[in-house]
């Protein structure tokens, strides 16, 4: 277990740092700089000090240097200074992060409430209608943008309740009300697209484990329906699951990134995508190096998260 | 599959496989919502290449005697804030959205594929070096991979293209690469290497056409992820550029501000992009039970 663990983590660490390599060459890429961008706002710029701009930056160095000297903050925990903001870049995201955590657990919560219970049925029902619907329900769910899902929501409220969201941020301490329903529709949003993958997973995995000889046994003992399987079966059919969770986090973020958008939500999603817009280098690098972290990390703990919960998983020897 | 009698007796050459209007005709009675699927899929294929025919409007023409117009039969699904005839609109954008999603799924899978391939036939330290770069790939979200890509490149559709394919390469790499792992090790490939059949013909000649199956499923599955990002990069502005109708930008911010006096705005292209998606979803899962016999009925 141990060696398991520290090949594991040996691999992590070497994905991150190719990782880094890989958004690092990305954003250089890019056509236009923050400084075009700043100029082009603010019309003739003679290049002297378009130059100034650049080395009061760092931009004028090296790309080697660059990327050391942007390894080398990473590992300190320094995220760098937020060239639009000119403020540490840590400042400007550290307020949007309880936003994009709250909004991430509770899509979170509402996947696994709506995933689990239609995958059930949907096994227990299988082939008959029901199951058929329940499968349609959840398929459409993966095939609506989670962007025009959230405006339907807001329109459908608009017209029907004549009632419109908050436009701007409204903090738990002002009003406690108004600050759940704020959260609570864009995470059924992006609940209800991420709960397919459970739906399905569960559904297949229940299936599996219904045709085993000790869920006949307990059929056979004339135990009660509903306790063969909410007990005995889903707790064997849901470690599967829970793996799907951490891949299912991946996904998660990519509709955090527009549903936040939609929703007018100061999270660190929408942030992203601005800074995307400003090509605000330091924010994005540090932004996207943190997405790929939580990915990475979640999927470790997840695998080891599997070995716990099922004694017949054993790793390594 | 029971043989038919007469089939033995004819001589070699002969057709043992049933047509292809038979499987066609047994895939629409087993899978009937996959078929549905199909068929949506086809009749937005036809959208896409007779546009100009469907069009009652010029779709970029703007008409400012009529903007945010209700649907009427002038205009079937109104106009936009400029004008624009929705209906006329949501045809072109049928043509940008196949194109995008069916160039971006072509070209991650078969570069993928081909990746998957090689890795998975020479094995060893190859297979894990190229496995653990796939890892870095794969690593990151795919929304997030492909924003970062389009805001690197620039807007264009070669780029948006560009930008969908790359986060599809690990996933098409990993489904090939475990099929090849499998039929490696079959006595027809075996016997072919005894026979002195160079390595890449092997892999090319008689490895990959039995992965056929995986990858009809991966590409049907991808075309609708693939048309999913270009409708969200478009709606955050990184997508496909003017002038092209594009459903996503149709949707894109300034779009939503008229929302309230003017639902059909929303409603449309959303309803568009949704029902490609999800044709194309029906007809992945079908094409998967279907020609992959170890996930059916999962």
């Amino acid at each position: 277990m141990k060696t398991y663990v520290a090949q594991r983590l040996v691999i992590a660490l070497l994905t991150l740092l190719g990782m880094s390599v890989v958004i690092f060459v990305l954003l250089r890429l890019a056509p236009g700089d923050i400084v075009d961008i700043l100029f082009s706002t603010a019309g003739y710029v003679s290049p002297s000090e378009k130059q100034a701009i650049m080395k009061e930056l760092g931009m004028d160095r090296p790309y080697v240097v660059q990327y050391l000297d942007w390894l080398h903050q990473i590992v300190t925990g320094d995220l760098g200074k937020s060239y639009r903001y000119d403020l540490p870049a840590w400042e400007v995201i550290r307020p949007l992060v309880p936003v994009t955590l709250e909004l991430a657990a509770l899509s979170m919560i509402f996947a696994v409430l709506i995933g689990v219970p239609t995958g059930v049925v949907s096994a227990v029902r299988q082939d008959t209608t029901l199951d058929y619907a329940l499968r349609v329900f959840s398929l459409a769910g993966l095939s609506m943008p989670a962007f025009w899902l959230g405006m339907v929501i807001i329109l459908g409220l608009v017209s029907w309740f004549a009632w419109i969201p908050p436009l701007t941020y409204v903090s738990p301490t002002t009003n406690l009300k108004l600050h759940a329903i704020q959260f609570l529709l864009p995470a059924l949003a992006v609940g209800y697209r991420s709960s397919a993958l459970i739906m399905r997973i569960t559904r297949s995995s229940l299936l599996e484990v219904m045709r085993e000889d000790y869920i006949r046994t307990a059929w056979a003992k004339g135990q009660t329906g509903r306790i063969v399987i909410w007990r005995h079966a889903l707790k064997n059919a849901l470690l599967p699951v829970v793996t799907v969770i951490g891949i299912e986090f991946a996904f998660l973020i990519g509709g955090l990134v527009v549903t936040e958008t939609v929703f007018n939500l100061p999270g660190v999603a929408r942030f992203l995508v601005q800074a995307i817009l400003w090509r605000d280098y330091p924010v994005v690098q540090n932004l996207v190096m943190f997405t790929a972290i939580v990915v990475i990390v979640s999927n470790l703990v997840v695998d080891m998260l599997y070995g716990v919960l099922d004694p017949r998983v054993r790793y390594g020897s | 599959m029971a043989v038919r009698p007469a089939a033995i007796a004819v001589p070699a050459g002969a057709r043992l496989q049933p047509g292809a209007w038979t499987v066609v005709a047994r895939f629409v009675r087993k899978k009937p919502l996959g078929a549905a699927g199909g068929a949506l899929m086809l009749v937005m294929l036809v959208t896409a290449v007779f546009a100009e025919r469907l069009q009652t409007h010029d779709p970029i023409a703007t008409n400012a005697a009529y903007t945010l117009g209700q649907p009427n039969l002038e205009h079937l699904l109104g106009t936009d804030h400029l004008g624009r005839d929705i209906y006329s609109r949501i045809v072109h954008g049928a043509r940008v959205s196949l194109v995008v999603g069916v160039a971006s799924t072509l070209m991650g899978s078969v570069l993928g594929g081909i990746i998957g391939l090689l890795s998975g036939y020479i094995g060893g330290k190859t297979d894990l070096v190229t496995q653990r770069i796939l890892d870095i790939l794969q690593g990151l979200p795919l929304l997030v991979l492909a924003l970062v890509m389009s805001a690197a490149l620039g807007p264009s559709v070669q780029n948006v293209v560009i930008a969908i394919s790359i986060p599809i390469i690990p996933r098409a790499a990993r489904v090939i690469r475990s099929s090849v792992l499998s039929i490696r090790e079959m006595q027809y490939v075996e016997a072919a290497r005894a026979l002195g059949v160079q390595h890449l013909r092997i892999a090319f000649r008689h490895i990959l056409p039995n992965t056929m199956g995986p990858f009809i499923v991966l590409c049907t599955a991808q075309l609708g992820s693939a048309i999913l990002v270009e409708a969200t990069l478009s709606y955050l502005g990184l997508g496909v550029p003017e002038p092209y109708p594009s459903w996503g930008r149709m949707l894109s911010v300034s779009a939503a501000e008229y929302a309230q006096k003017a639902p059909h705005l929303v409603l449309f292209p959303g309803i568009a992009i949704s029902l490609a998606v999800f044709s194309s979803n029906l007809l992945g899962d079908a094409l998967r039970d279907t020609l992959d016999p170890r996930l059916r009925g999962s």
